[in-house]
């Protein structure tokens, strides 16, 4: 313990230069990052304030929304929605032998649960447009595809914490049934689940908020929903339209955050 | 009969169970009925079999080109997309954090309006920004930059707010007593306790940020995603093979150098 | 009956848990075994429905070897017997039924269970389990809104619904105030000699061990110090096998520690 009234000894005082010196060179490798990363995207300080005030041009040319067009937009932005609960579904489903087999209290087994872990970190390396452009090519144009592509993304995602939740349950129940003599499936069933269901729920719910967000871009590789819209509006320049697309998903995307937010508030 | 003294199962729990279910089976039927499930191209299975061996196959020859257009370079482009985009958004966030966040005494109307700001920022996909972008300053990465730098201002405004909101406000109140301006208050008082949280949330968006950036070229906004999108249209799975790797291995090693960095800070 | 031949245990940090035991545990016993934390008490609990492995010897449950058993028979012997722990072990988000249910996991197949389908007479052996320690009107209550007195009389009613022959107990009412801790160890009292179920039963005191057992057996680093009938486990025995008097109350904190000023 150091007390409190002595004057800093000499190696605190060069420890103290270091530090400042650390912070020099911080400062410095930021820098030329910054320097590098303009270089690399051939951009400039000037082309960002032209970047964001052509941006404010083109905001205007927004305005007003053209209203008309909502009605074309409503069954796209339906299928945005079932794709991306259909997706989640395919993903919770998929997620369950997953999340056990990675949990270190439910399969003791290093040699199991350690590549079952390596697995979900690929996955979750993998963006959801990416899958969806590869599942694009397997299986054609549609939705199909897309909620193929969000059922791999999210299935990583709740995966992955609900296995972080599992390690975190009381274990007391698991001794308690092994002790009653259950076997392994009744073991997991009767002290794991009841634990990690809420919890598991909860994460289910997390994804398809963020997927509802995937599945209104995955038109833009052909994957279904909404996305191809925005391309096709922008492409002809309609910019009041694609205002009208963009309201009617933030609608959404708003709507279902809210709903699975009120939904997470009474499970947890 | 003896067990009539037994209690049975509440039946208003029963009742929700039961609606719960049928509120579920009726979203699922909604959903189905809306996705064309048939349509599978005969082709599936082989393009499949394809796509595997091209993934186990990778196109190494494709990681460095003299003549440009390789892996590394795409990396690279992609790299400095993330980079830039969240240093941009680092730095604009941080006006809107504190207009959005609530303790540093200011009305509930500005709070909220900053807020509310944020929030709509936060719900606009990237990569829609992106299409935006392209058609205002032509396709490149450029405009990834600006996509990533202005989506993630919404994200990192609201944790940025948030850390403000958690400071102790004891040392400003200690400066105001010896005579602070508030712009030496914020220096003094306020700064040094949210930097850590800035930087570890920083790089954290920085990670997502690289993410993105890997796909924003599939619409024509820079980085490894414009090879990548080409290499899947026109069936190149071996090449398809390698950026994805290329794409695992970056991704992986600057998570791991941001954790890492991250688990200093705080 | 249970029989402990040569059975010994070490840690593979080389700590002894248990050294050498010998001894047999009749039917209809109600053994309490006693000893200052840590001197395989709990080991030995364990090693008798195996939830800790023996390194050496054997443990022999009603004629069939424990330490051999493999699969399937391993776990109906372990359905034969029940446990009930220091932190009662429910699940707490589920209903007192259910965990009072799970105990009869071991009669019904994997498909059975999982669907939640127990036949009517396992229900009814469940509620006649939860009458019998007093607390029915809680049959449908979550777990977590129980008091911890209640939550052990339905880790005690899971361990009757699994009609055990044998009920071991560890430390059950270390987590209980005094006035709970009657009430438990009197329900087990009670179902140790209505039902002839082989009880044993680790206490940290004495005192209660004297009330409630027929047989104390005393340990200490794992080896057996003492192993009689309730009455020559006296003050002056006690003080003897472990230098000190044992205890004075009946919690954990007095155990008491040599006094060295």
């Amino acid at each position: 313990m150091r007390k409190a009234l002595t004057y800093p000894s000499h190696t605190e005082l060069s420890s103290m230069s270091m530090r400042r010196k650390k912070h020099v060179w911080t400062a410095l490798f930021l820098i030329l990052l910054f320097a590098w990363s303009l270089w690399q995207t051939e951009s400039s300080l000037l082309d960002f304030i032209n970047g964001f005030s052509n941006m404010f041009d083109l905001l205007i040319q927004m305005v007003p929304p053209n209203w008309a067009y909502f009605d074309n937009v409503v069954p796209p932005m339906l299928d945005t929605i079932r794709m991306a609960l259909l997706g989640t579904t395919i993903g919770a489903i998929l997620a369950i032998p997953f999340a056990l087999l990675s949990a270190s209290n439910v399969f003791k087994n290093k040699a199991l649960y350690y590549p079952i872990r390596f697995i979900l970190n690929l996955i979750r390396t993998i963006p959801e447009l990416l899958l969806a452009a590869i599942f694009v090519a397997i299986l054609g144009l549609g939705p199909l595809p897309g909620i193929f592509a969000l059922g791999i993304f999210s299935m990583g995602i709740i995966a992955k914490l609900t296995y972080e939740a599992t390690e975190g349950i009381d274990p007391g129940p698991l001794e308690a049934m092994t002790a009653v003599g259950a076997n392994k499936i009744q073991w997991i069933a009767y002290s794991v689940v009841p634990q990690v269901t809420p919890y598991y729920i909860s994460f289910v719910l997390y994804a398809l908020e963020i997927n509802v967000r995937a599945a209104a871009i995955l038109g833009l590789v052909g994957a279904g929903g909404i996305g191809e819209y925005y391309d096709k509006t922008l492409g002809f320049l309609e910019y009041d339209k694609v205002s009208t697309i963009i309201i009617c998903t933030l609608l959404v995307v708003l709507a279902i955050d809210y709903v699975s937010m009120k939904l997470r508030e009474k499970l947890l | 009969m003896k067990n009539a003294a037994y209690p049975i199962k509440p039946k208003r729990s029963r009742w929700k169970l039961w609606s719960i279910y049928i509120v579920l089976f009726l979203i699922y039927v909604w959903a189905l009925s809306g996705v064309p499930l048939e349509g599978f191209k005969e082709t599936a299975g082989q393009i499949s079999k394809a796509i595997i061996n091209g993934l186990f196959s990778p196109d190494w020859d494709y990681v460095y080109l003299p003549e440009g257009e390789d892996l590394l370079r795409g990396l690279l482009d992609t790299l400095a997309i993330a980079i830039l985009g969240t240093f941009v958004s680092a730095f604009l966030c941080v006006p809107f954090a504190f207009w959005a966040a609530n303790n540093l005494s200011k009305g509930v109307i500005l709070t909220q309006s900053g807020k509310f700001m944020l929030s709509f920022v936060r719900t606009f996909p990237e990569l829609v920004m992106a299409l935006i972008f392209i058609k205002v300053v032509g396709p490149g990465s450029f405009a990834g930059v600006l996509a990533l730098g202005l989506h993630s201002i919404g994200m990192l405004g609201k944790l940025f707010a948030e850390e403000i909101e958690n400071i102790d406000l004891g040392p400003t109140e200690a400066l105001k007593a010896t005579g602070a301006n508030p712009i030496q208050m914020l220096w003094f008082a306020v700064v040094p306790q949210v930097i850590p949280g800035f930087i570890s949330y920083t790089l954290y968006r920085f990670e997502i940020n690289l993410r993105s950036a890997s796909v924003l070229g599939i619409i024509g906004a820079g980085g490894i995603g414009t090879p990548l999108i080409f290499a899947i249209q026109s069936r190149n799975w071996s090449r398809v093979g390698i950026i994805l790797l290329g794409i695992i291995v970056m991704v992986t090693i600057i998570d791991m150098i941001s954790s890492s960095i991250r688990k200093r800070i705080v | 009956m249970i029989e402990f031949k040569q059975v010994s245990k070490i840690y593979p940090n080389g700590v002894v848990g248990l050294d050498n035991i010998n001894l047999t545990i009749k039917k209809g016993e109600f053994v309490v075994i006693v000893g200052l934390s840590g001197a395989g008490k709990s080991t030995f609990l364990r090693s008798i429905n195996r939830l800790h492995e023996i390194t050496s010897g054997e443990i022999i449950i009603d004629n069939t070897s424990i330490t051999k058993a493999k699969g399937k028979q391993l776990l109906k012997i372990r359905r034969d017997i029940g446990m009930i722990f220091q932190s009662f072990n429910l699940v707490k988000r589920s209903t007192v039924i259910r965990n009072v249910l799970a105990g009869r996991v071991g009669y019904h197949s994997t498909m059975r269970t999982l669907l939640g389908l127990f036949p009517p007479e396992d229900k009814k052996l469940a509620m006649r389990a939860l009458e019998r320690v007093n607390i029915i009107d809680k049959a449908y209550s979550r777990s977590d809104q129980l008091s911890g007195g209640q939550q052990q009389r339905v880790s005690i009613a899971r361990a009757l619904a699994q009609e055990a022959k044998i009920i071991l107990a560890d430390e059950p009412v270390a987590s209980l105030d005094p006035l709970t801790t009657v009430q438990v160890l009197e329900d087990l009292k009670t179902i140790n000699v209505e039902l002839g179920i082989t009880l044993v039963v680790n206490l940290h005191s004495i005192e209660l061990a004297r009330q409630y057992a027929t047989r104390i057996i005393g340990l200490q680093e794992g080896r057996v110090v003492f192993d009689g009938p309730v009455e020559q486990a006296t003050d002056e025995r006690f003080k003897e096998i472990y230098g000190q008097p044992f205890e004075v109350k009946n919690n954990e904190e007095s155990v008491n520690l040599p006094i060295s000023h």
